[in-house]
Formats: C-alpha cells, structure tokens, sequence
C-alpha cells in the first residue's frame, strides 16, 4: 500500500466512521411542535339565511369555491331513485336560461376553469375553480347555473344513457357489489342511503321533477357557501353580498323521516363466477359522531382494525397471508348511523378460514382487550397526525363548512382532539361490548362458491342474494344457448 | 381507470368506497422563466459523495412536510423467471430493519438463513422435471415451514409501519410501476429525523424477514386486481399482445408462477442491484429549513453504501407490421381499447402527444366526448392517452371507450378511427390549439399545491432528466406544437399495422345467481 493510498483509506474510514455516527431512533431528539393555529375563515351570515365561508389562501393565484344546498337523495321518492343524480348532473350540463351548457363548456374550458355540480344524498353541490383573473366571468357563470338553470331535454336523456350504463355494469365489479349489499343488509334494502337506481326508476325521471327539485331546495337560507383563494375578504363579501343579498328566503329544506332496517343477522352470499378472490363484510348498523362513546370508537377503530398498527392488519395480513386488503371499524356518520363494518378479501380456497379467523379475532377481544401500549399507539397516531386535519386553509374551510352543514359546533375538531386525549383503557375496552355484536352480524360473502374451501353453509342458515339485474336480457329468462357464446 | 401501479395496501379504510375526487386546476398567470426562477429561491439539491441525490423544497404553509423516494427501477427490471420482484421488494421494505421488528437479530439472521437453504432444497426438488419425490418434495416443505416458524420467533409485526405511525406518519404507502418504485408519508416537521433514521435505515439494512407471508398478501394483491376484474385481465392481456420482446408486456404484479417461486434471497438480490445511491432521488417538501434538513439528510442517507449503477435496458420492441388482437369474452359488459407504439419521453414530439391527449380527452369539449358520447350517443366515456403502461421506454398511445347498452365495440372502433382520421387530415383549430395550450399549462402543474404531489413531481423529474426545472420546461415544449406537428406525428403513430385492439365482449352467465347456499 502507497502512503497516498493510505491516507486515502484512512480518509475514507473516518467518513465511513462520520457518518455512521447517528444515534438510535430512541435517542433522536423531537423538538416541540411550533405552535400552530391555522386562520380560521370569516363566517358571514346574510339576512336572507345564507351563510358563507370566506378564506384568503394566496400561495396561487387561484379562487376554489362550493355552495352545498341542503336536500339529497335520502329525499327523493323510491320509484325516482336516481333523480338526485340526474339533476346533479344536468343542473350544469343542461345549461341556463342565457347559455347552452355546451357554451358553458366551450367558454370554461377555454380558460381551464370549472363550474360543477353534483348530488349526494344529503345535499347538492355547485363548484366553482378559477383563475384569480378569470374570477368575475366565471361566477357570473356560477350564479347563472345557480339561479337559472334550463335543464334542456338533450341533456337529460345523455345522462339518463350515462346512468344506464353504470346499472348495466354494476355487477362487473366484486368490490361495488360488496359495497351496495353491504349497506342493504346495514340499512335495509328501502332505505335511501341503500336503495340503487334500476332502469325503471331511472326512466320516470322527468325534467318537471328536476326543475321541481331546484325549486323546492335552492333557496339561499339552505345554501352554505365556501370559498377559498387569493382574494380580499372585504371585497369578495362586498361581491357576494350585493349578488345574494336580493334574493328573498324561501321554505326550509325538509328532512325527510329515514327508516332503519338492519336485516337478520346470519350469513348472506352473492354467487359470482368470474373471481378467483372472496369479498367478506362483517355488517351490523353503527352509531353517530355526536355519541359520547364517538372518541372511544376511533381510538378502538384505529387499535383494532385500521393502518399498520392494528390488529386484524397484523393478524390476518402479516401474520396468516390471508389477505391484501383487510379492515374496517365500528361506523359513525355525522347524522345518521354509520355502518360497521369490517372485511377482508382473500382466495376462494380460504373463505371460510377467513370468516374464522375474523371471527377468532373479534371473540379474542374479550379475554385480550386492547392493551395499554395499542391505546397508546393508536392515540399517537390520531394525535400525533392531527395537523394533517388542518394543514392547508381548504382543508380548515371544508371542516369548518361540514360542521355549519351538520349543526356541529365549530370548533368541534378542537373538541375532538381533547377527547382523544381523555380516552382511557376502560372507554376502549367498552366499545367490542357495547358495539360489536358477533351474533347480530350479517356476514356478506360473494365469491365463487365453486371454489370455496367448505360451503358457507356449513357455518350456518344462508341467504342468496340474487344481483341479477331488473331489466336485464338476464332478468328475463335463461340466457338464449349458443347466442354469441364463445367455447369454454 | 387502469391500475398502472401496484401499492402497498390500499389505503387505511381499506374498504372506503371509492369517491370521484374533483381535482382542481391550478394556473398561473406569471411567465414560465419566473416560475423556475421563484421555484429556484426554494429548492436546495445535492448529490452525495454515495451517489444519492436530495432534494429539498422549502414551502412553509403548515408545521408539517412530505417526502417521496424513488428507485429509478422497476418491474421492467424483474429478472426472467422473477416476474413481481421489484414490486415484491417494495412490499419488504416495510419488514423492518435489523434493529427495527426483532428481538434478537443475531439469531434471526442464523434463523433466515435457514430458511433460504430449506427453501432452496425444496424449491429444488420441486421444480424436477425428472426423478421427482413427492414425499420428499412435502419432506423438504415440512422443513422449510418449520424453518419459517423458528425465524418467526424473533419479529415484532410491522414495527416499522408502528414508528411511522406512532410519530404521526400519514398516508403511508409505497407503489411500483414498470418504470420505477416510490416510497412516501408525511410528518410532522418537527420528526425530520426520526423520518430520516427510518428512511435511511429501511434501505440500509432491509431485512427478508416474513418473505413467504408476504409473498401470499401479494398473491391476494394480483387476485384483486388482475384476476378477478375484467378490465385488469384484459390489461394483462393487451399488453403481452402489444409488446413482444420488451419488458412491458409482463405484469408488474408478476405472474402467479413466479410469485409462487422465488424466494427472500431473489428479492434482496434485486435490492443490490437496483437500491444503490445513484439509482435513487429523495426529495422533501414541507415547512423546513434546507441548511437545517440537508445536513440532517446527508448524515444519515450518506451511510448508504455506493454501488455501481444498474445497466441501461437495450432490448428493444421490434417495429410492429401488423394489427394484433386480444379477444376476452367475459361475463362482464363490453369494453374497447387500442394502442399504438410511441418513442419513449425523451422524444422531441413528447410534447405533440400531451396536446393530442388533451384534444381527445380532456373534459367535455374534447373530441371523443363530443363526437363519441355527446352527438352518437354510443359511449359513456372515451379518451385516448399516452404513457401506457409507462413513459420511460417506448410505450403506447392509446384510446378507450365504454359503450352504453345496445351499441357494440365495433361501433367504438369506428368512431374512435373516424376522430384519429380527422386528426391526420385536418388542422386543429386556432380555438382548439389554444384551449388544449392553456389547459396543458393548468394540467402541469396540477398537484403543485401539496407538499406530496411536489415531492413526487419534483423526483420524478429529478431521476428522469437530472433536473427538476424540466416539470417547468415541458410547458415551453408544448407551447410550441404546431397544427402541423399533429398531423405529422397523427400520421406516423396512428396505422393499422402499428396497432394492438384489446376488448371485452359480453357472453350470457350460464345459470344466474342460481348456485348458492347448497352449493
């Protein structure tokens, strides 16, 4: 070895030896969290009822908006399932009373901007998504499609052929059948939160029950209002409130009386020959955020069945190979019941096995409640994340508006964190007791049952469940032998 | 709608139903050159002695950052035989370390070492195709389970996901792709080095450890994704119809044959080769300081060992000189697609292919939802676009549409051949030229406006042109497409002899939801 080339291996041993001078994980020290408050938008109510959000966020030159109306399609008649969807879309496709929503298209699109609408089943929505500078033509455009909407004929049967077409191709996918009969079986089959749209209803929608619609729910005391961007907020509420100022109240949004119809528990199969992988759900009814258990629940969730850290991950993926995806929790929507729920995917050839092994789990929460160390994993997770509830202003205007829409109080991300933070061992070990009942399950399978390890119904009474589709060549008797039918 | 990527799980409600997200257009009204140079201020970028590049972007909104890892590698690498590997390893990476997940791992280590040489003998006498022993074929799996078994003892499950999580790690996940293998969460920003140790530790010192456990969750993966979704096997499909010789024609998920045959020793022979320094970008964005991060970076991803980097691919898709088809007939409602060979992104027409995308797809003006949905009435959707399955080499432009009841995909075909014909023989419109321009601009930087969508634009910009400032220069490039530009190149990609067609054709169930509990 010359000197030089030692010297440079000497060098390179100390550099070697530099860098592996770092500590260990316990040892790294984590400085506090600066203080953080993100600003909270101004919250303006006009006399006329309407509430709007503003929030100044100027990193782009960019304004976002959304009004959410109140009434969806949990308030649709049953033989129009379907209408709140059909309007969501044709309120903006079938244009205004000025413009043709093509020419809509033609001058948003010119500009790469939005205006949108939609519907969901507790409210309609109408966005917008601009350019700072496009800003004023295109709320033009967004108070047009607001207030005066054409709903035209085209339009209307273009997305009737578009809402057919997802009916005919509902069954494609194993995942949006589990996901349909998963809800019938938590909310009962007529419940508006479970029912599907079919042909039939699809076809009595007509444009007087979308213009009847509009009338009944867009009145501006059951609009709430967002927007967020690179505005000021003096001007823009001056801007809103000369526009929306005139427009006189009208009837409140009627909430309709919903029915909840769990169905019997027991075991219910959807038979589908194309897979070679069972969807298993584990369904009973679930509770609301305003529960007093609501905390408990999440801390459980996350401990028990959701992210890396949690059981039925560990147990059924990492530990057993069962399944890709595995997981789920105990359901709590913001006003009406959620739908507890957990599932996992796996071969036909262990479908059984896997019910089992869910089973195991669930059962092994009795004499192994969550321990101290999963409560204090899963606290530091949800605490520890916390900020990403709030870490961009349209982040903080959506919860903020979710909140006004739900009658929450403001600051109830506030509330939640401090009633994370009080959760104890024994509010979590409350939650298997109180919510999470083996025997009140209705356990969903589709799969292929040819395939199946041992029948489902050698755990107990099973129900088929027939996803032919009403109106299908299907529906209509046996299919026609040797109609385009490829060799096998 | 095409599972380009396979990731890691699903998500954290793995059975939240997916919801259409509204992605929002973003635009600027400053000059490019501006942009970069605002962007410039910001962004600190150092390569290390190792060979490994940081990036770090300082974007102070919120007490938190992003950051995103990529492995200039991927299924296009798997070896022969070896179909999933780079996708398998990926999944490993959450296993652990050799201080993180056990208990004891001096004897660990002795423990998979025992398992690799039972696994090895086994795999050995099973794979005979002459003078084959059953009874010692299951002899020599009893002694590999029983191996997995004794290493079993040592882990602590998913430790490594537990830290992430523990410290506030959000949206946890990895993805692979036939190009490349990316790896992000976000954090707090005051455990900048805690994400470091982990980051630098999992690529440091990976360990094999529950291989053969993982190997089955994957297996779940392709049943979920490709087996038992008509569109993932007709993707599997059309792509080893499209590609003959090169690597795109394999999935990244890989075959079930290989899955259920390679092994621990295979995956961590993948990781020497392809997870060294200078195959690999690290960039975070958030609210930190670079002259605070960067030191921080260096000291612990400097411990990762140089190697030579990988060999460039050269195995070539010969011209293709005629029309190929791939037929499935499924149960399942009908679906048209086709492909068209295109040079990889490094071509100077990359950016005519982004304005056709665009013309033909985008939003309601475009032209296939005019002409296909809007005025025929044939299809609930249509698009055409490039980047299929991948950009870095030659891949595909393609098109697809989704008939509504009662019209065929020959139909679609004819429709969607009409659109490419009038592309080849008529200028776009001033109007049209235009729109798709501005539009182009917004799409570019779409994502900008989050620390994890700019640490993954900022990397993948990094490893594919050594530069970041590209992401900004694309928009220069398409700028300056001209109408002659489309026809030209329209011409060139879009003949019959350079076409793949792959589509799903309805057949009748046999017995409807007859079979059931009696089974």
């Amino acid at each position: 070895m010359t000197f030089c080339s030692k010297i440079l291996a000497a060098l390179l041993l100390l550099a070697t030896a530099m860098f592996a001078q770092v500590p260990d994980l316990e040892n790294i020290k984590i400085p506090p969290l600066p203080d953080f408050h993100p600003v909270q938008p101004k919250r303006i109510q006009l006399s006329n009822g309407m509430v709007i959000f503003l929030q100044e966020d100027h990193e782009l030159p960019l304004i976002d908006g959304v009004a959410r109306i109140r009434g969806g399609s949990r308030a649709e008649p049953a033989q129009k399932t379907g209408l709140v969807s059909i309007y969501g879309e044709v309120w903006r496709t079938g244009g205004t009373t000025k413009r043709t929503g093509d020419q809509l298209d033609d001058l948003l699109e010119a500009h790469a901007a939005k205006v949108e609408t939609s519907g969901g089943a507790d409210s309609t929505s109408i966005s917008l998504s601009c350019l700072k500078q496009d800003f004023v033509d295109v709320f033009t455009a967004f108070v047009e499609v607001m207030r005066q909407p054409a709903f035209r004929e085209d339009k209307i049967e273009l997305a009737k052929f578009q809402e057919n077409t997802a009916i005919s191709r509902r069954n494609d996918d194993i995942n949006q059948i589990a996901g349909r009969e998963a809800a019938k079986l938590a909310y009962g089959p007529q419940n508006p939160y479970a029912r599907t749209a079919e042909y039939t209803t699809v076809a009595a929608i007509t444009r007087d029950d979308l213009v009847r619609w509009h009338q009944t729910y867009v009145h501006p005391n059951n609009i709430i209002l967002g927007l967020v961007g690179d505005f000021d907020t003096a001007q823009m509420e001056a801007r809103l409130r000369q526009t929306f100022d005139p427009w006189p109240a009208g009837p409140p949004a009627k909430e309709p009386v919903l029915e909840f119809h769990k169905a019997k528990p027991g075991y219910y199969l959807v038979a589908k020959e194309d897979v070679n992988q069972s969807l298993i759900r584990m369904i009973d009814l679930g509770t609301t955020r305003r529960n007093p258990d609501y905390h408990a629940i999440d801390v459980f969730n996350e401990a028990f069945a959701s992210g890396f850290s949690s059981r039925l991950f560990k147990e059924l993926r990492t530990r057993q190979g069962l399944a890709y995806s595995v997981g789920g929790g105990v359901g709590a929507a913001y006003d009406h019941p959620g739908i507890t729920d957990f599932g996992i995917g796996t071969k036909s050839q262990t479908t059984i096995a896997s019910i089992q092994a869910m089973y195991r789990e669930i059962d092994d929460l009795q004499p192994h409640p969550v321990t101290t160390e999963e409560l204090k994993r899963a606290k530091d997770y949800i605490l520890n994340s916390f900020v990403f509830n709030y870490d961009s202003p349209s982040k903080v205007l959506r919860e903020r508006m979710a909140y006004e829409f739900y009658h929450y109080p403001p600051d109830f991300l506030e509330r939640f964190r401090v009633g994370i933070e009080k959760v104890k061992s024994e509010d979590v070990m409350r939650v298997p007791q109180k919510y999470i009942h083996k025997d009140q399950f209705s356990v969903l399978v589709v799969g292929n049952t040819q395939e199946f390890d041992r029948p489902l119904s050698s755990l107990g009474p099973v129900t088929n469940i027939d996803i032919t589709i009403p109106g299908s060549p299907e529906a209509s008797g046996p299919a026609k032998p040797g109609a385009a039918a490829p060799p096998q | 709608m095409f599972p380009f990527r396979q990731q890691l799980f699903g998500g954290r409600m793995t059975f939240r139903i997916a919801r259409l997200i509204v992605v929002l257009v973003i635009f600027t009204q400053f000059g490019w050159s501006q942009d970069i140079a605002s962007f410039e201020k910001r962004i600190t970028v150092k390569q290390l002695p190792n060979g490994l590049t940081l990036l770090v972007m300082e974007r102070p909104e919120a007490p938190v950052f992003a950051f995103n890892t990529i492995v200039d590698s991927g299924s296009v690498q798997d070896p022969n035989g070896e179909t999933g590997i780079a996708h398998m390893f990926e999944h490993m990476a959450f296993k652990g370390t050799d201080k993180i997940g056990t208990t004891n791992y001096a004897a660990e280590k002795v423990a998979l070492e025992k398992v690799e040489k039972a696994y090895a003998a086994y795999r050995q006498e099973k794979y005979k195709m002459v003078g084959r022993d059953p009874q010692k074929v299951a002899a020599l799996e009893k002694a590999w389970r029983d191996a997995i078994a004794e290493a079993d003892k040592y882990v602590i499950k998913n430790q490594f996901g537990q830290l992430v999580e523990a410290n506030g790690g959000e949206d946890l996940n990895a993805s692979t792709s036939w190009d490349e293998t990316e790896y992000h969460y976000s954090m707090p920003a005051n455990r900048v080095e805690v994400w470091a140790y982990l980051e630098s530790e999992r690529f440091l010192h990976p360990v094999m450890r529950e291989f053969y456990k993982e190997r089955d969750v994957v297996m779940e993966e392709r049943r979920m994704r490709t087996d038992s979704q008509p569109i993932g096997r007709l993707i599997e499909k059309f792509l080893t119809t499209a590609f003959e010789t090169f690597s795109y024609h394999r999935p990244t998920v890989g075959w079930m044959s290989d899955l259920q045959y390679f092994s621990a020793s295979d995956a961590k022979q993948f990781f020497d080769t392809y997870y060294v320094p200078a195959n690999m970008v690290v960039a975070v964005v958030g609210e930190v300081k670079a002259a605070e991060v960067m030191p921080i970076m260096e000291k612990y991803f400097g411990r990762l060992p140089a190697r030579p980097k990988p060999e460039p691919i050269h195995t070539e898709e010969p011209p293709q000189n005629s029309q190929r088809e791939a037929v499935l007939h499924e149960i399942a409602q009908p679906f048209y697609l086709e492909g068209y060979h295109r040079p990889d992104y490094r071509d100077p027409d990359d950016a005519v292919y982004d304005v056709m995308t665009d013309l033909m797809s985008d939003g309601r003006t475009s032209r296939l939802f005019r002409t296909l949905v809007r005025d025929k009435k044939i299809a609930a959707d249509a698009a055409g676009f490039s980047g299929f399955p991948g950009t870095k080499y030659p891949h595909l432009f393609a098109f697809y549409a989704v008939p509504i009841p009662g019209h065929s995909t020959e139909e679609l075909r004819q429709a969607i051949h009409a659109e490419i014909e009038r592309l080849k023989t008529t200028d776009v419109t001033d109007e049209e030229m235009k729109m798709v321009k501005t539009r182009l601009r917004a799409n570019l930087i779409r994502g900008l406006d989050d620390n994890a969508g700019l640490a993954s634009q900022l990397a993948t910009h990094q490893v594919r042109f050594g530069d970041w400032r590209e992401l900004f220069r694309e928009i220069d490039r398409v700028e300056k497409v001209s109408k002659a530009d489309v026809r030209r190149v329209a011409n060139k990609t879009f003949t019959p002899e350079n076409r793949t067609v792959g589509v799903i054709e309805n057949r009748p169930s046999p017995a409807p939801a007859k079979a059931g509990g009696a089974q």
